[in-house]
């Protein structure tokens, strides 16, 4: 600990020096690190050239640090080595990670107060920024990019197979009918699928069915959480796929969105995954294809109720100079700009995160003239969210989630009965999530 | 001379095709994949022989870059991975010639202690202690530098133990013919111990230059810059994508140009590569 | 084997020694008790919060039947990369070596595969046989019938791993079985072939024991490749997955630490990894010593 704290007064007595005599022409540069590849690496590299370009007292330096864990792993690490980015990237799933570490982070709303920028927690989206606030409505993270789950579908295939390309299936009933027909009119390898394994089948499909993936309002309220996600509900789904994967009604596509292209390529006509992947589909999907709300089971009380949002926010790393966080605070209050976020959204196929950006993407009637792009944001704020739906904070996710995975898929390849499957993953979850209760800072 | 038998031969020819088939048909698929469009790569149905995306594939890769993920140039990290192999196999070779040297013809307290302390790291490399190094090169402020690429690798209980193996071949005789002439240690080590390890060092440097290339978990934590980062990780990146789909024509043309200097290297050292380790082995 | 002619310097072996001890105390020897201390401690991922829990890191490692598995997962690994390489190597060796003409043509073509970075040898296996985009994925399936699918698979995926694995390093395990045959004196084996013994006798009884020691260093060098330079294949083709059927014991180190969430787990496996790996060095230490005394 001393010794840290004597090489951090050190450095910054060098970086004191080194900065006096640059300070006349250098802008100060933000290192900003993310996770964001393809169209939405474009988006990244816009706007902060945008930003720069703006103003001459700041420099945003974005950097690809590789997959989101990658990203996140990149941070902590540089973190401990005393050598953070400003901003960091961090998916929703370090969430809970990034908030136990009070000393490590900054939260936005001290950023935005400290640096005097005009603030108004109020003005982003709920469904959004109650992910990532205190219960108290404090918001401790940015939103940047934020997605929920929905679910995508080939109409040509449904052409060919005699089923209404303009009526999705609505419920899981419906799904694994039109998967059996599907597959009989040739889609023989799958019939439907999605990405990120857990997220879809255990996350969303808790929220979207009011049930509890944790205790403690899935984690919001308090780091003493337990794990939920073995319900018979649950375990009904579960039952479910994996009497349809016997012979690829459905098909498991991996824990993250490496199966994407199962999709795009036509061999899976019924695909569930990220809203964000709009992009890819429209550069890469050579039939007509829709998009449409994920399904439910019709017989669950409040089902569906709202889905919850993926992606990730924007944290300002502790320890930085002020005037450092001056520059963050400007460029959080650029890239909350309506506009910008109205642009962002129709770009990209995340979500607006300000209410204003949200009304000005309707009034332009931008919904009417893509069918199918208000799906997302219908299926977030459809209903108020309960505690069962209004995010997930759970320590050590990053672990956890893979345990899961590893649980899904023993269940899958047949090797565990589906109940053994979540029973495990709970098990093993409550052990990690009493670790983290342990370690985390109080 | 064994009596030659064209059955026997035909087997072995066969046998030899087979093989060369198991180990080239990955590098011809990706030959192939980087001349076609990324479209016709990620859906599946790419064709088993050269496209006429070839051209376009390349200048994107080698003029564009990998504009949707890294962003750093090809041959930016072309030079980054040059450097840091050409560094870790120059490095690792230089000061383990001298521990080997000083180990060997040198008496003096606690030899064999060094010579362990050097010999126990060979079979700890650095994925193993990955977290706290990191925090070292960090605290040296060696993050982002080719002295941070290089540095923490460049200990070599591989090279040192070959290099002692080599001298305790070499003839007593040569020591005290050079002792006799009035040579000291250090003119004997130019004149006499260095020519006569150049078939190990080539040898060395191949399978150093190879380890330093494809270096991967370390450049993937201490590079944060896109100026920094060699072309192993470049390739990493371009792969795990978020939200978006691989561009594997840039992938595919990437993997191909990272081949190139190893194989360069391997090819045209082949001779000295396996006689200069197979010599001392003996 | 001890040198006769020696030099009696004082200062100049220790100052010979300096740049590699330098490199090798900062760089490893400090780090790696850094990784003893860190696994006696609970800590958060920012290290902002420790507390001293003696051995209770180890305890909840050795009695996660999870870390069993990666020991078993690493065992078939292991043996079935060192030995698959080394077998298919030294056959190929066999072929090449001797009278056939263009052995060097061959030798040019085997080599290839060692150049490449393992990380990129999993990317290149991967597109081969991913389920979707696969070429021969497709080709498993389509003519053969077999429902191939790496991601739920356990055995297929491990099947995969191998196969990468061994493919990079047959090549090298090549050079040095045809370098070794190669160095045997054609005289040996001409007197076995008038004494009338078969082809695969005379193969087994006097050629493999006199290529007993390359096998042995080969058998060693790959040993240390499949522990540890495989860690770019797995992580790019498979993450340890389905289920936790490709978790080595260095992936499970590396994936464990991995986003801070169990920095000590983590550091207690790599302390039982060091202990492991310490012992083998010493065993063949011991055997390296040996054979230098020939």
């Amino acid at each position: 600990m001393f010794s840290r704290r004597l090489l951090l007064s050190a450095a910054a007595g060098i970086a004191l020096i080194a900065s006096a005599g640059a300070q006349a022409q250098a802008p100060i540069e933000i290192q900003w690190w993310h996770a964001l590849t393809g169209a939405n690496n474009d988006v990244v590299v816009k706007l902060s050239n945008d930003f720069n370009a703006s103003q001459s007292q700041y420099k945003v330096v974005p950097s690809y640090k590789g997959s989101y864990p990658d990203t996140m792993n990149a941070g902590i690490a540089a973190f401990r080595a005393n050598n953070a980015p400003h901003i960091l990237q961090v998916f929703e799933v370090g969430t809970a990670t990034m908030m136990g570490a009070r000393g490590a982070i900054k939260p936005v709303f001290d950023v935005m107060k400290e640096s005097g920028e005009k603030f108004d927690p109020n003005a982003y989206l709920p469904a959004v920024a109650g992910y990532y606030s205190t219960s108290k409505g404090e918001m401790l993270s940015m939103p940047f990019n934020s997605s929920t789950a929905i679910m995508w579908y080939n109409k040509d295939a449904f052409k060919k197979a005699n089923l209404d390309p303009n009526k999705p299936p609505k419920t899981w009933p419906e799904v694994f009918d039109y998967a059996k027909k599907l597959k009989a009119a040739g889609y023989a390898t799958c019939g439907v699928s999605n990405a990120w394994g857990t997220w879809l089948l255990l996350e969303q499909f808790s929220a979207w069915h009011n049930l509890p993936i944790a205790t403690k309002a899935n984690g919001m309220d308090g780091f003493d959480t337990e794990l939920r996600i073995n319900s018979p509900t649950h375990v009904r789904l579960l039952t479910d796929l994996v009497a349809l994967q016997k012979d690829k009604t459905y098909d498991y596509s991996g824990r993250t969105n490496n199966g994407e292209g199962r999709f795009t390529s036509g061999e899976c006509p019924i695909f569930m995954t990220s809203s964000g992947f709009f992009g890819n589909v429209k550069a890469n999907a050579k039939f007509d294809f829709g998009m449409s709300t994920l399904p439910y089971y019709p017989d669950v009380a409040g089902a569906p109720q709202n889905s919850i949002i993926g992606g990730a926010s924007l944290w300002v790393m502790g320890g930085k100079k002020a005037d450092e966080y001056k520059g963050v605070a400007k460029f959080f209050t650029f890239l909350s700009d309506t506009d910008r976020q109205a642009w962002l959204h129709k770009e990209s196929g995340y979500l607006p995160i300000t209410k204003a950006a949200y009304e000005k993407v309707k009034a332009e009637g931008f919904y009417q003239t893509n069918p199918g792009r208000d799906v997302p944001v219908i299926q977030m704020a459809g209903k108020p969210p309960t505690d069962n739906s209004r995010g997930l904070r759970l320590g050590s996710l990053v672990q956890i989630r893979d345990m899961w995975s590893e649980e899904l898929e023993a269940a899958f390849a047949g090797t565990k009965s589906p109940k053994d499957a979540l029973d495990a993953a709970v098990a093993r979850g409550n052990a990690a999530l009493r670790q983290f209760e342990r370690t985390v800072t109080r | 001379m064994v009596q030659s038998r064209p059955f026997a031969n035909l087997v072995a020819h066969l046998v030899l095709w087979l093989g060369i088939g198991i180990v080239a048909f990955p590098v011809y698929l990706t030959l192939v994949a980087s001349t076609h469009e990324a479209s016709a790569i990620a859906n599946g149905n790419m064709p088993l022989w050269f496209g006429d995306n070839f051209i376009a594939n390349y200048y994107k890769t080698l003029f564009v870059g990998s504009s949707r993920s890294t962003r750093t140039l090809v041959s930016t990290m072309m030079l980054n991975s040059l450097v840091m192999a050409l560094t870790i196999a120059i490095g690792k070779i230089a000061i383990s010639i001298i521990s080997a040297y000083a180990v060997v013809y040198f008496r003096f307290p606690f030899r064999m202690v060094f010579f362990w302390l050097i010999f126990i790291t060979l079979m700890l490399p650095v994925e193993v202690r990955i977290f706290p190094t990191y925090k070292i090169v960090a605290d040296l402020g060696l993050l982002d530098s080719y002295a941070g690429l290089t540095i923490p690798l460049i200990a070599s209980a591989t090279a040192t133990l070959l290099f002692r193996q080599f001298f305790l071949t070499i003839p007593d005789e040569l020591v005290e013919a050079s002792k006799i002439d009035g040579a000291g240690p250090l003119r004997f080590f130019w004149d006499t111990v260095v020519p006569l390890s150049r078939t190990n060092m080539a040898a060395l440097f191949v399978i150093l230059f190879i380890y330093g290339w494809n270096q991967y978990l370390w450049p993937l934590l201490i590079t944060t810059s896109g100026d920094m980062q060699t072309i192993v990780i470049g390739i990493k990146k371009m792969i795990t994508v978020t939200d978006a789909l691989t561009e594997w024509d840039v992938v595919m043309t990437t993997t191909v140009l990272a081949m190139l200097p190893p194989v360069a290297v391997v090819i045209l050292m082949q001779h000295w590569f396996v006689k200069g380790l197979v010599d001392t082995e003996k | 084997m001890e040198k006769r002619a020696i030099y009696s310097h004082k200062l100049l072996p220790y100052l010979l020694l300096v740049p590699q001890m330098v490199v090798v105390i900062v760089f490893f020897y400090f780090p790696a008790s850094q990784a003893l201390y860190q696994s006696f401690l609970l800590e958060d991922a920012f290290g902002l919060h420790s507390e001293f829990v003696w051995f209770e890191n180890f305890e909840h490692v050795l009695k996660d039947p999870d870390y069993w598995l990666s020991f078993v997962v690493t065992a078939i690994f292991s043996v079935a990369v060192a030995g698959l390489s080394l077998a298919l190597a030294l056959l190929f060796a066999v072929m090449a070596d001797g009278q056939i003409r263009g052995a060097n043509a061959y030798k040019t073509l085997m080599i290839w595969p060692y150049a490449v970075a393992p990380a990129v040898a999993g990317v290149l296996w991967l597109f081969m046989f991913q389920p979707s985009l696969g070429i021969l994925a497709q080709i498993i399936r389509d003519r053969f019938g077999v429902d191939w699918n790496p991601l739920l698979n356990g055995t297929h995926a491990m099947l995969l791993v191998i196969m990468a694995s061994t493919w990079k390093q047959i090549s090298y395990n090549f050079l040095f079985f045809l370098a070794g045959l190669q160095s045997i004196p054609r005289s040996v084996i001409e007197a076995a072939a008038i004494d009338g013994a078969s082809a695969t006798r005379r193969f087994w009884t006097i050629i493999f024991p006199l290529l007993s020691p390359t096998a042995f260093f080969l058998l060693v060098v790959n040993v240390t490749y499949v522990f540890f330079d495989t860690f770019g294949i797995i992580d790019t083709m498979t993450g340890g997955g389905p289920s936790q059927a490709t978790s080595t014991l260095v992936y499970k180190v590396y994936n464990d630490g991995r986003a801070g969430s169990n920095l000590g787990g983590s550091a207690a496996q790599s302390v039982i990894l060091m202990i492991i790996v310490v012992a083998l060095t010493a065993i063949q230490f011991k055997y390296v010593e040996r054979k230098v005394h020939y």
